[in-house]
């Protein structure tokens, strides 16, 4: 209990102080971190950031909306023993053969190290944090079909993150180490430039970041651009060739900042200075 | 102060509670917070908030808890470990608090605690600047960068109580979410399935008794898969004397809206009594008629009318002539009209029920089933929706 490794980021992921807190806290409580924000402040990457830096494997669970908690535990697959009962394939009265391990039964029944990545919580349905509850306290789970029990040699390390969909239960969000990811303010924008585009031109960083800045403040957008979109932008310049960059009509590669029809529509009505203005 | 700053916190509508205190017990006794009150703050912060909307609370209840004290790691942890002896203060615990508080092994932390306040020590002699040269106090004082240098990483230069200061999270607030939640667990019950659309599913039963029918023979059987099936019109009334429950509809609203396990959900606006027409925005544009809307959605639909269902005698009895209804018909007989014409439907009415009788809400009362528009009334006027449709 009193030592544990510090997570303090990685050379592609930079960190502040909030987040170092929340991910070492979680670290050594040993419960999930759960952490929210808007889309593209990097939710994702902190599990592979802290799968690097803990070392440990890092298995993903992308929840989708029909995904079902028992899914991340095993999947009996009866219809493949079901054809291979008729055609005489390998050995039926194996069942664990047909047992297929889910994201979260594959972190628990590995022995060693592993990083679960619970990716977009929110997407599942209202219960499904409930029902994960029991196998995320206790790291144990047990397969009625053979009657094995699978019991976690090394707790992982969970990692959920939620885009704010639904609301989490109380039940589930108790248990949780909670970390909210501000939008980067410029400086730190600026760090998180210079590691995904090193060498950059000075000039054009700023200039970038200008528009992008003022771009995100522009009132009425319905999806506002995020790091990923800057990143993207900015690489989409570099392969251009592009020297420097103006907010204006003519702001090169709109659409990897704004993926919406009515966004490019308020940004055009804001440069004609408020007028009903469609370019 | 310790445990002033927890009460503080529920003062403030953050529910802290047992297992909270537990874990920050358990990660100050690793020496998470590095015995700075910047570290405290982070560290605090992601064990008592679980969400966004409480981080404005939090702010708020640390800055005015921390300001101008120069608070010492030691007797915070002391503090902490003593109120969670004490037997007095676990009256209102749960079954799995205090299970919780079993399983934690108090001496334990507490050693582990002064081995690491030993360590401090050792360090802050050998001139290692763990706690800082600056004061007695590992603590800094407000407003003013700490007196404790953190180790091993850069410090943005911001104090704890400058970071709580700032109150970055005040748009996060929402004192609305956990009561949507609740009314949105309440709409669940109103799902119901059906089976339709591909077979694409397996039926592992009747794959079973087809191909036992055959003499082992395999034979695939397929079904279409489960999707919800219940369509509900929400009718909600709008502006005048509703305006006082405005908050209370829109947490309606937004559970309603996403609650996905509905397969139509029409939301339609009225003011005071539908009359002939109600309206797809708040803005009284595009009028739907009733009769129109009537010929389109059948009987099966679910109705749920909101509004307070108060009126002038003669705006529900007799037939005003504002915005786009139809003459002659009396407000009552619109109503009339819908509740025949839906197999199940509800009025969900904000006013206190004690206010009920003898207003045009005993009238319509007396039309709908009605119900009051809390947690508890909106649990009954969704039982009365799910019951059978032999109604009359």
């Amino acid at each position: 209990m009193s030592t544990f490794l510090r997570f303090r980021g990685t050379d592609r992921y930079l960190t502040n102080e909030a987040l170092e807190a929340s991910v070492n806290s979680a670290l050594a409580l040993e419960r999930p971190l759960l952490v929210r924000g808007e889309p593209g402040t990097g939710k994702t990457l902190l599990a592979e950031a802290i799968a690097e830096a803990l070392p440990a494997r890092l298995i993903s669970w992308n929840v989708k909306s029909t995904t079902r908690a028992q899914d991340g535990l095993y999947v009996y697959d009866t219809v493949q023993r079901l054809y291979d009962s008729r055609f005489g394939d390998g050995d039926i009265r194996d069942i664990r053969r047909y047992i297929k391990l889910g994201p979260l039964g594959q972190a628990i029944s590995a022995g060693e190290r592993t990083v679960l990545l619970i990716d977009e919580i929110d997407k599942a349905d209202l219960e499904f944090p409930n029902d994960l509850l029991h196998e995320l306290d206790r790291m144990h789970f047990s397969i009625t079909e053979t009657g094995d029990e699978v019991t976690a040699k090394q707790r992982p390390t969970v990692i959920i993150t939620s885009n704010n969909e639904k609301e989490l239960p109380d039940a589930f969000l108790r248990r949780c180490v909670f970390h909210f990811i501000d939008f980067p303010d410029r400086e730190f924008m600026k760090r998180v430039v210079a590691v995904h585009h090193p060498g950059l031109d000075d000039a054009l960083v700023e200039q970038t970041l200008q528009a992008f800045f003022d771009l995100r403040n522009t009132r009425g957008l319905r999806k506002r651009p995020s790091t990923s979109e800057l990143i993207d932008w900015i690489a989409v310049l570099k392969k251009a060739g592009m020297a420097s960059v103006k907010l204006d009509q003519s702001l090169p590669f709109l659409g990897t900042l704004l993926k919406k029809e009515q966004d490019v529509a308020a940004y055009a009505d804001r440069l004609a200075g408020g007028r009903k203005y469609r370019a | 102060m310790f445990i002033d700053f927890i009460y503080e916190l529920r003062r403030n509508k953050v529910p802290v509670g047992m297992q909270e205190a537990v874990a920050l017990a358990r990660a100050l006794g690793v020496g998470l917070h590095d015995s700075s009150l910047d570290g405290f703050y982070f560290v605090a912060r992601s064990i008592l908030v679980h969400r966004e909307s409480h981080l404005d609370a939090f702010d708020v209840a640390f800055a005015s808890h921390f300001r101008g004290v120069a608070a010492d790691a030691k007797k915070i942890h002391a503090e902490l470990l003593e109120w969670l002896r004490d037997p007095r203060e676990r009256k209102e615990l749960t079954d799995e608090e205090r299970a919780l508080l079993k399983a934690l092994d108090l001496e334990e932390i507490e050693r582990l605690l002064e081995e690491r306040l030993r360590d401090q020590k050792e360090r802050h002699d050998g001139g290692n600047r763990w706690i800082g040269t600056a004061g007695t106090s590992p603590f800094g004082r407000a407003g003013a960068n700490p007196a404790g240098v953190r180790i091993g990483a850069s410090s943005g230069g911001r104090s704890a109580i400058k970071t709580a200061d700032a109150r970055a999270y005040q748009g996060y607030r929402s004192d609305l979410t956990l009561d949507v939640r609740q009314i949105e667990l309440a709409l669940r019950k109103l799902r119901a399935f059906s089976r339709e659309g591909a077979w694409d599913e397996l039926d592992l039963e009747g794959t079973i008794d087809r191909t036992a029918q055959n003499g082992g023979e395999l034979e695939v059987v397929t079904r279409p898969p489960r999707r919800p099936n219940t369509r509900v019109i929400l009718l909600m009334d709008v502006g005048g004397s509703m305006d006082p429950y405005a908050k209370t509809m829109s947490q309606l609203f937004s559970a309603a809206k996403r609650s996905t396990h509905w397969k139509e959900l029409r939301i339609y606006y009225f003011h005071n009594c539908t009359y002939g027409a109600v309206y797809p925005t708040e803005q009284f544009r595009d009028p739907v008629k009733i009769t129109d809307l009537v010929a389109d959605c059948g009987p099966h639909y679910k109705l749920v009318v909101v509004g307070d269902a108060l009126m002038a005698p003669w705006e529900l009895l007799g037939a005003p002539s504002y915005g786009e209804t139809e003459k002659g018909a009396a407000g009552v007989a619109w109503l009339l009209y819908l509740r025949e014409h839906f197999e199940r439907s509800v009025w969900l009415n904000p006013e206190p029920p004690a206010t009920w009788e003898g207003s045009t809400i005993e009238t319509i009362g007396n039309i709908f089933p009605m119900f009051e528009l809390t947690l508890d009334g909106l649990s009954e006027a969704i039982a009365e929706l799910l019951r059978g449709t032999a109604r009359r």
